[in-house]
This record gives C-alpha cells, structure tokens and sequence, in this order.
C-alpha cells in the first residue's frame, strides 16, 4: 500500500498507525507565524473506536491502512446482528449494532451500502448518502400550512424517526440525507 | 463533494461587508497620505524563506526551447508584495500601501487559502513603536475593538508558559511541551528550537492573545527574524511584531532589514534549511539586493490578512464565510 503525504491529509483518510488501521477524524491546519505548517489531528481507531490526538508536521508521511472497501446489500437483521451481502462475490458479513451505530435508522432490504473489511473481516459500513424512507405515523400537519421552518417529528419505516416540515403526511416517501440526518425533500412513488 | 458546485460559499452580506471594509482601509490610508502602488504578482524573484512555499509558473513557450533559454523559466506567484514595495521605497517612495492577491502553495484550511488577499504597507522613518501604533490605528478604525495592547514575546511566555525562550536552553523548551501535555511532530529534530517555541506558542499562548483587547506580540527570537532587523541585545531579539485577534494571528510587521550582505546570508541559510528539508532552493540574488545595494530607507512595513480581517468582523469562524469561492470551489 501507498502512503500519504501531510497534503494529502483530511477528514475520512484511512491510514495505519503502531500496527491498527485509524480514521482521520479531524485535521486542523495551523501555521504559525513564520514557522512550520503543523497538521494537529484526531485519529480513531477503526478496531477500538480509541481516539488519538496526533501532530505532523508538513514532509511528514503516513502509510495507507490496509483495509478494503466493498459494497454490500443488507439483507436482514439478526439479534443484535445486521447481515449483509457483498454485490459481486455474494459473500456474506455480520456487522454487530455497535459496528452499524446510528446507521440503523437509514437501513432497508435491499440497500448497498460500503462496507470497510480489514483482513476480510467488517469493522464499519456507511449507508448511501441519500435513502428514501415511508413515514409511518406523524401528527396531521395544519391545513394549507406549507412552511418550511416549522418540524414535526416523524416515524418512517425503518423505526426512526426524523423532524420534517409540517406538511409531510402519513404514507409519502421522503428524502433524507444520511451524513446529517435531515430532511431534504418529499419524493413520488 | 463539493468540487464541482457552482455556488459561493460566502453569504452575499459578508461580500458586502468586505467591500465596505475595503473602502474604509482605503481611506483610512488616503488620509494619513499613503500612495496606493501595484507591483508585479508574478516575478522572477521570491521571499527566500524556509517555510514559505511558492507556486513557480513557466513563463517561456511550452514549444519552442531556444539556445537562449534552453530551461523552461520560472517566475513566482508573490508569497507577499514585499520585494516590489521596498524597491519603491529605495527609488523615494515614503508611504505606500498596496491591496494584492498573494499565494502560498500547501496552506489549506479553515484559516488558510493558498490564494488569499494581503494588504501591505510600509513608511519611511517608522521604528517599531510608530508601526506598531499604526497597525493598532487601522485595526482600531476597521475592528472598532479598542487599540491594541502590547506585549514582549519574552514576556507572553513567562506569563502563560513559565520559562525564558530567548535565554532557556533548547532542552528546558522541550521538556515545558512534553510537560504540558502537547502533542507534537515526533520527526521535529531536538535542535529545532523555533519549532519547539512555535508549538508552546500556537498551543498555549496564542489562544489567549487578542481576547479582550486586540493584541500585539513583540520583539521575536532573533532565529524567527526572517526580513527584520536584529537588535544586539544579550540576548538579541528581532524587531518584529505580530497583531492578534480573538486568537487569531491577524498581521505581521517587520522594522526592515536595511543591510544587504545580512540579508544574503539570511538567503544561504534558508536555502540550506530548505535543502535540508527536502525542498527546492529559491533564487537567493534578486533585484531587491540590488535596491538594497542602492539604498533603503529606514522603515517598518507591515502584512496583514484582509480575509481574516473580514471573518473577524463578520463574527465568522472559517474564511469560506467571507471569500466567495475558496481553494476547493476556485
């Protein structure tokens, strides 16, 4: 595998670090007046979910971590088990609730999401950036009420629930973007 | 994600704000009877500084290598104004300010864009303490924040990290930034001493500076001199200045370097530095020796970060807020 140069650093790089792959988590750039260019970074370890405040300095290199990323379908989920499987290879992975965190919400038959395999086993998926979800249950909205500004949580398909505009109703189709977990806007069938 | 979206970054109010800001700069200069100068941005010659990387551009044609220039040439995107202002200054300009775009390559950030806008001025006869009441006189009259209060590099230290860094030896700034608590680069070699000092800086002296009042730092480590004069004091100090705001390193003045073979040597030793850390030397013979040769008058001239300047008065906390197209949408 390659390595990365300080330029190269930001948020969601995956490297490797005493021997366990991390994620960079942040990646503040300072200089200080005349001197040299300093990365101060917070890395978590993709294994332990441990975080580590690092500082490099510009020339400073870090290798790639050796990790996989691969797309999978969910197929169904198992006790505190989520059961994926891969598009290509029709292998299947078990990812633990902990391993899915708030993904959860997001997670339909049938989805593909990324999935990070490290020595071919999961340690982390991401659904795709945007999912279109039932609503389920969710108060009436006020008649003719079409503002943007005024939310209502509400119950989709998945079991979560989300704040939406008040005119969302029971039954429509909705948008939402999974890296923030907002509303975005109402879909047709 | 957002490579290709068309769409500024900056709400249409902060580019309001900016213009404005920029009219009163322009007149808070007009009437203390600066001159308003533009100087090549593009030049064959370059600040040769350790840790200040130039863009180099090929200036002759793609195609055609002649017998005359049978390497591509280069000229430089200007880091700062500097070498075309004082060589003004050397030809009798007094007063001179100048609003240009500047670049530095690898500087990304929520504080730095590798193409940002630099207002620089210099004036003939100002020591430090005239530079430094005029840097506080336009942040005063563009922050309405109060004039700034000054306080010694030497000092800062005591006050916030208890030791000397201009007398302490190299092992004692170490052994205060492993003490605090500080992450640093484990590849920073135990005889950088400046970096050493800059990591106790940026860590725990620089949040505190600029909170109440605007803040300007003075008389650096002679090693941090870069183009200012070396006052010989034991030990000695540079005659620099740096202005700060909310945190927030906002300007950076020098009482000028005056004597060219001093400046020549600064010249060799940087490059070696840079050789050292991997990187390419710069021209180290430019036209501002031979304006240096002629003569330069006494003076302080300044830099200061009309982008952070903007953010600051904007109450925004990233640069995106008040540039309307940065590094990443450009």
């Amino acid at each position: 595998m390659g390595s990365f140069s300080t330029s190269d650093f930001r948020k969601g790089l995956k490297v490797q670090l005493d021997g366990d792959p991390y994620i960079m988590i942040e990646c503040n750039f300072v200089k200080p007046g005349k001197g040299q260019a300093l990365y101060k970074c917070k890395l978590r370890n993709l294994l332990r979910g441990t975080v580590l405040d690092r500082t490099y300095k510009s020339g400073d290199s870090l290798e790639a971590a050796e990790i996989e990323e691969i797309s999978a379908q969910f197929l169904y989920k198992q006790q505190d088990h989520f059961v994926f499987m891969h598009s290509e290879t029709y292998e299947q992975y078990e990812l633990t609730a902990e391993q899915v965190d708030d993904a959860w919400k997001y997670l339909k038959e049938g989805m593909v999401c990324s999935i990070v395999l490290y020595n071919n086993a999961p340690i982390s998926m991401t659904p795709p950036n945007h999912v279109v979800l039932r609503v389920e249950y969710c108060e009436p909205g006020a008649k003719g009420n079409t503002a943007t500004n005024v939310s209502k949580p509400c119950k989709v398909d998945t079991g979560a629930e989300f704040p939406c505009p008040a005119f969302v109703n029971i039954g429509d189709l909705i948008k939402i973007d999974t890296r923030t977990g907002e509303y975005v806007e109402r879909v047709k069938e | 994600m957002d490579r290709l979206s068309p769409l500024p970054t900056a709400p249409l109010d902060n580019l309001q704000l900016r213009a404005e800001l920029l009219r009163r700069l322009r007149s808070f200069f007009f009437d203390r009877g600066f001159l308003e100068v533009e100087t090549p941005i593009l030049s064959a010659d370059t600040v040769v500084d350790r840790h200040l990387d130039p863009f180099g551009v090929e200036i002759t044609s793609v195609s055609l290598p002649s017998p005359l220039s049978p390497l591509p040439q280069i000229h430089y995107l200007q880091t700062s104004p500097e070498f075309g202002m004082k060589r003004l200054l050397a030809a009798g300009a007094k007063a001179i300010y100048q609003v240009s775009k500047v670049f530095r390559r690898d500087e990304v950030g929520p504080l730095h864009n590798p193409e940002f806008t630099m207002v620089e001025w210099y004036r003939a006869g100002d020591g430090m303490s005239e530079g430094m009441q005029l840097t506080s006189d336009l942040c005063e009259a563009l922050l309405a924040r109060g004039p700034a209060e000054r306080i010694g590099y030497r000092e800062a230290f005591s006050k916030h990290v208890g030791i000397d860094p201009l007398a302490a030896e190299t092992k004692t700034i170490i052994e205060t930034v492993r003490r605090l608590d500080i992450a640093y680069p484990e590849s920073l070699p135990e005889k950088d001493r400046d970096g050493w000092l800059d990591l106790l800086l940026v860590e725990k002296i620089q949040p505190h500076l600029g909170k109440e009042r605007p803040t300007i730092v003075y008389d650096f480590p002679a090693g941090q001199a870069a183009l200012s004069v070396i006052r010989p004091e034991n030990p000695p100090v540079a005659e620099r200045f740096e202005l700060y705001v909310e945190g927030i390193e906002l300007a950076n003045g020098y009482h000028e370097l005056l004597d060219v073979e001093e400046l020549r040597r600064r010249n060799k030793t940087a490059n070696a530095q840079r050789m050292a850390d991997g990187k390419p030397p710069l021209p180290e013979e430019s036209r501002l020796l031979e304006a240096m040769q002629a003569g330069l008058p006494p003076c302080t001239g300044v830099a200061l970060g009309f982008d952070r300047l903007v953010m600051l008065a904007a109450g925004a906390k990233t640069l995106a807020e008040v540039l309307a197209f940065p590094f990443d949408r450009a």
